[in-house]
This record gives C-alpha cells, structure tokens and sequence, in this order.
C-alpha cells in the first residue's frame, strides 16, 4: 500500500520537473544561435529569430521600403539578390545604414537607434537567405508582397565594389 | 510519508495530530478563499465596486445573476441529495403520487422558464445601458490602442487646441463622455472595472461607449484582449476631478512645451533633438513632431510612465530611458546608449517637461 503512494508520489513529482524548463526569448542580449548554424556570430541579432522579425517590421517603418522596394530594389540596390555593393557582412550592412552610401542612401546615425540597426541588419541578412532556414520570416504583417523569405533561394554574395 | 487530501490540505488527523490545529489550517484556508472573493468588492479596479451608472448597472446585474444562480444551484443540490438518499416506498406505483410528480416537474419546468426570461431581461437592461450614452455627449475623447500603451486624443474645432494624454484619461465628475475607441495594430480592450464594462479597439473599425465617474478619483484600467508580449503591463489612470479643475487641465494640456530655464534643460533639449528620440516622441512647441511613441509635450505632469507600470519618478525615467527592455521586454523603444553628462541633461529638460 505505502510502496505503492510512493511510486504515484514520485511519477507526479517526476511529471512537476517537466515544468522547469520555460522558453527563453533575448530581447537585449547578444542572441542564442539557431540550432542549425554552424557559422560564427558576427552581430547582436544574427541567426535570431525574434530580432530578424523586428527587423522586418522596422524595414517598412522607416520607409527602407520607399526606396530598395520590399528587397526587389528600386531607387536603391535590390537586397533579395546576391549584388553587395558594400559587403554581406553583418558590420558592412551596419555601416551602410549608420553612416550612408553615396548616390542616395542617407545616414540613419542618431536617428534609429543602435539596438534597431542590428535587428535591421539581420532582416536585410535574410532577405537573401543569409540566415538559417528557422530563422527566415515566413509571414507579413500584411498583404504578401513576395515569396515569403523562408521560400527564397538563398544567394551567395557578390561584392561588386572594391574599396 | 506524506499524504495530500483532495484540497491540497495534508491530512493531519491521520498522522495523529491535535484536531485543533487541522480546523486552524481549514479555517484559514476558508479565510484567504473569502478573502481573495471579497476582493473583488472593494478597491480599485474591481466590478463590484462601481463608481459610475455603467458599472452600477453591470455590478446589479452581476449581483442578480450570482442571487439567481446560488438559489437555482441549492433547490438543484437539495433535490439531487433527496433523490439520492430516499428510499422507495410503495406508494410510489400509486396514480396519484404520478399526478403529483407530474405536477411538480410543471411548476419546475414554468419556474426555470420565468427565470430565464427574469435573467435575459436584466440582461437586456443591463447592455441596453452600455453602449448607449445617458445624455448628449458634452465631450468626446478618442481611445486609440497602441502595443503596449493608450492614447487619448481630445479634439477641438480649433486645430491648435486638439491635444493627446497618452495612458491618463481625464474626464469632469459626473458628465458622461463618449469614447471612440480604435486602435492602430492589434486587437486591444479598454476596461476600467469601476466604472465601464470591455469595450474592443479593433483596427480599421471605430467603436463607441461611454464612461462616466460619479465621485472624484483615480481608477485604475487594463487592456482586457491578449495582445502581445507586454499585454499585462498594459494600464491607464482614470483620473475623474470637478469641472473646474477638469477645465483648468485642458487648459493647461493646451499649451505647448515648457521652455527650458536652465543650461543643462537646454543641452538636455538639444540632446532629445539629435538623438533616436525625436523620431518618435512628440514635443510640441519644438520640432519634435513624431507620433509613433507617446507624446511628451507634459510627461511629468502625469502618475505614470510606460503605461501605468511605473511611478513618474526621476530614477524610473532614467532606468527607462537607459534600458526600456529591462522593464518591459519587447516594446518598441530601444535601449538608449548615451554619454553620461548627455544623459543627465536629457533627464533634466524631460523631467521639466511639466
């Protein structure tokens, strides 16, 4: 009889620890790498999938869109291919929106901030699939525009200007 | 060995111990149960404290309810037991204990039906009165719902006199106020228990229903619809005051932005003007005309920051300001790295932004 409390006793005990694990989202600090990536993490938000997606959402709020399109390009260089002007890595994507690129692209210093430029920086990544397949966002707020980035082939950069 | 009773209690009368002290463990028990149930009586933020003919009608109709249910579920109960412990006789195959039954079942059967149309009645009466205004309207304010904070828009017919009190609504003592209510990105719900019932902010769809507060006060709201990380630290103040010094507010809303008096307000000026602040937050009387965050034209005239979360104290702005993500992780603002001396002034002009 008592073994037999016991035994119940420690099977729902055992069912309690289940509970100790909770899911953890960085909001701030350097991201946790998805569990498919085996590259290096070269910025705050890279293979992260909640900054990828603020970042999404930032691209449409300050407007990148007027000018790059949703990554087709227009005005500005389109980002969904494997054209890098400047650089695909992460700091050469920070630099083009901190400090601006000439024939148009304006410098965004002290008007977004720092935190908002990496997570830019890691949506622009995953635009042409530079981010693992976990990461890419697969829905928009809105209307879809294009195939979603989760869908995109990914490319494999070209730098086409040489300092 | 210890073993747990249904309750969650553990059984001390089986482990030997005085039956005193297993009443005194039931009995406190019972006491937080009361406790926690008269809660919702009292205080801020509850139901069943009404301080305005909405929540007075919602609050009746709850009593009503909770009378009707509680006789309904004993006569049930006590039927139920009878039932479960009578033994058969033999009259029961008799015709006329048949008629009798019958009889019985007819009344029961009339009186859950009057009941019924009793409660859908009051029902009616009670939700007739929600959405309603009781008077014409003398002011209108617009709620819009923002992931994770309020705007309340007071309009005018003069442009310059249209203004925003972002997570404080002020309303005059005793007058009904219409609110249209709207909202920006998801699915909010304004909600001040002690003085209005739910009313949705659906974006694209402009919805009414009025507030009204019968004694001067402060009443504590929350959004009541799930709508993202921060919904739980989604509050606002209700602060009801007398027509004059209702009146003496709006006057006071009206005017742009305090000018700095001092060096350091001024640098601080500067600093918000070339810093990611400008892009969102709103100054007027500056070239800070953003609307995407909440306005700050008289931030420190108001109770609270980051919507009812934190009071408005100098150090909670500073750690806010800082690191926003700390205290509400997920919301819009970004963590401001700035320069010391930068950082102190910026505090200096926002804490005289009154």
């Amino acid at each position: 009889m008592n073994a037999r409390w016991v035994s119940i006793a420690l099977g729902a005990l055992s069912l309690f620890a289940t509970a100790c694990e909770r899911e953890i989202r960085p909001f701030q600090d350097l991201a946790v790498a998805s569990a498919r990536t085996q590259k290096p993490v070269l910025s705050p938000f890279q293979h992260n999938a909640y900054g990828t997606a603020e970042g999404k959402r930032l691209f449409d709020q300050y407007n990148c869109t007027g000018c790059h399109s949703h990554g087709g390009g227009g005005m500005g260089p389109a980002l969904m291919d494997d054209t890098w002007v400047y650089g695909s890595d992460p700091a050469n994507i920070f630099e083009s929106i901190v400090e601006g690129r000439p024939n148009g692209m304006p410098a965004w210093r002290n008007k977004i901030a720092d935190q908002q430029v990496w997570e830019l920086v890691a949506f622009i990544q995953s635009m042409s699939g530079q981010e693992p397949i976990d990461v890419l966002p697969g829905r928009s707020d809105h209307m879809r525009y294009s195939t979603p980035e989760n869908a995109r082939p990914a490319q494999t950069p070209v730098q086409t200007h040489t300092p | 060995m210890i073993r747990k009773s249904g309750c969650g209690l553990p059984r001390a009368q089986s482990r030997g111990l005085p039956r005193v002290q297993s009443r005194g463990i039931r009995d406190s028990l019972w006491l937080s149960v009361l406790a926690c149930l008269a809660a919702s009586c009292t205080g801020n933020q509850a139901t069943f404290n009404p301080h305005g003919p909405i929540a007075r009608s919602i609050a009746n109709h709850g009593w009503w309810l909770l009378l009707m249910c509680t006789l309904v579920y004993v006569a049930v109960m006590i039927a139920f037991f009878n039932a479960v412990w009578r033994r058969r006789r033999d009259t029961d195959d008799l015709p006329e204990t048949a008629r009798r039954l019958t009889r019985n079942v007819s009344i029961a059967v009339a009186l859950t039906v009057v009941i019924l149309i009793g409660i859908a009645a009051s029902s009616v009466v009670a939700g007739r009165g929600l959405y309603s205004p009781g008077g014409a309207g003398a002011l209108t304010v617009d709620v819009v719902g923002h992931q994770w904070w309020w705007d309340f828009q007071y309009h005018d017919v003069t442009p310059s006199d249209v203004f925003t009190s972002p997570n404080e609504l002020h309303i005059p003592v005793g007058v009904p106020v219409v609110i249209k209510a709207m909202s920006t990105d998801v699915i909010h719900s304004f909600w001040v228990p002690n003085l209005m019932g739910k009313r949705d902010l659906i974006p694209g769809i402009v919805t009414n229903t009025w507030i009204q507060a019968d004694q001067p006060g402060v009443y504590r709201g929350q959004c009541a619809e799930f709508c993202g990380h921060q919904h739980a630290h989604m509050a606002l103040n209700v602060v009801a005051e007398p027509m004059d010094r209702f009146q003496a507010w709006v006057q006071h809303q009206r005017e742009p932005a305090r000018e700095p008096s001092t060096d350091e307000e001024r640098k601080g000026r500067d600093v918000f003007m070339q810093s990611p602040c400008v892009t969102c937050h709103a100054i007027r009387g500056t070239d800070a005309g953003s609307h995407v965050g909440p306005e700050l034209t008289h931030v420190s005239s108001r109770l609270t920051l980051a919507a009812a979360t934190l009071p408005n104290a100098r150090g909670h702005l500073a750690g806010w300001i800082a690191n926003s993500q700390s205290i509400k992780p997920g919301n819009r603002m970004p963590p401001n790295a700035l320069d010391p001396a930068d950082f102190q002034a910026l505090l200096a002009y926002v804490r005289s932004l009154q």
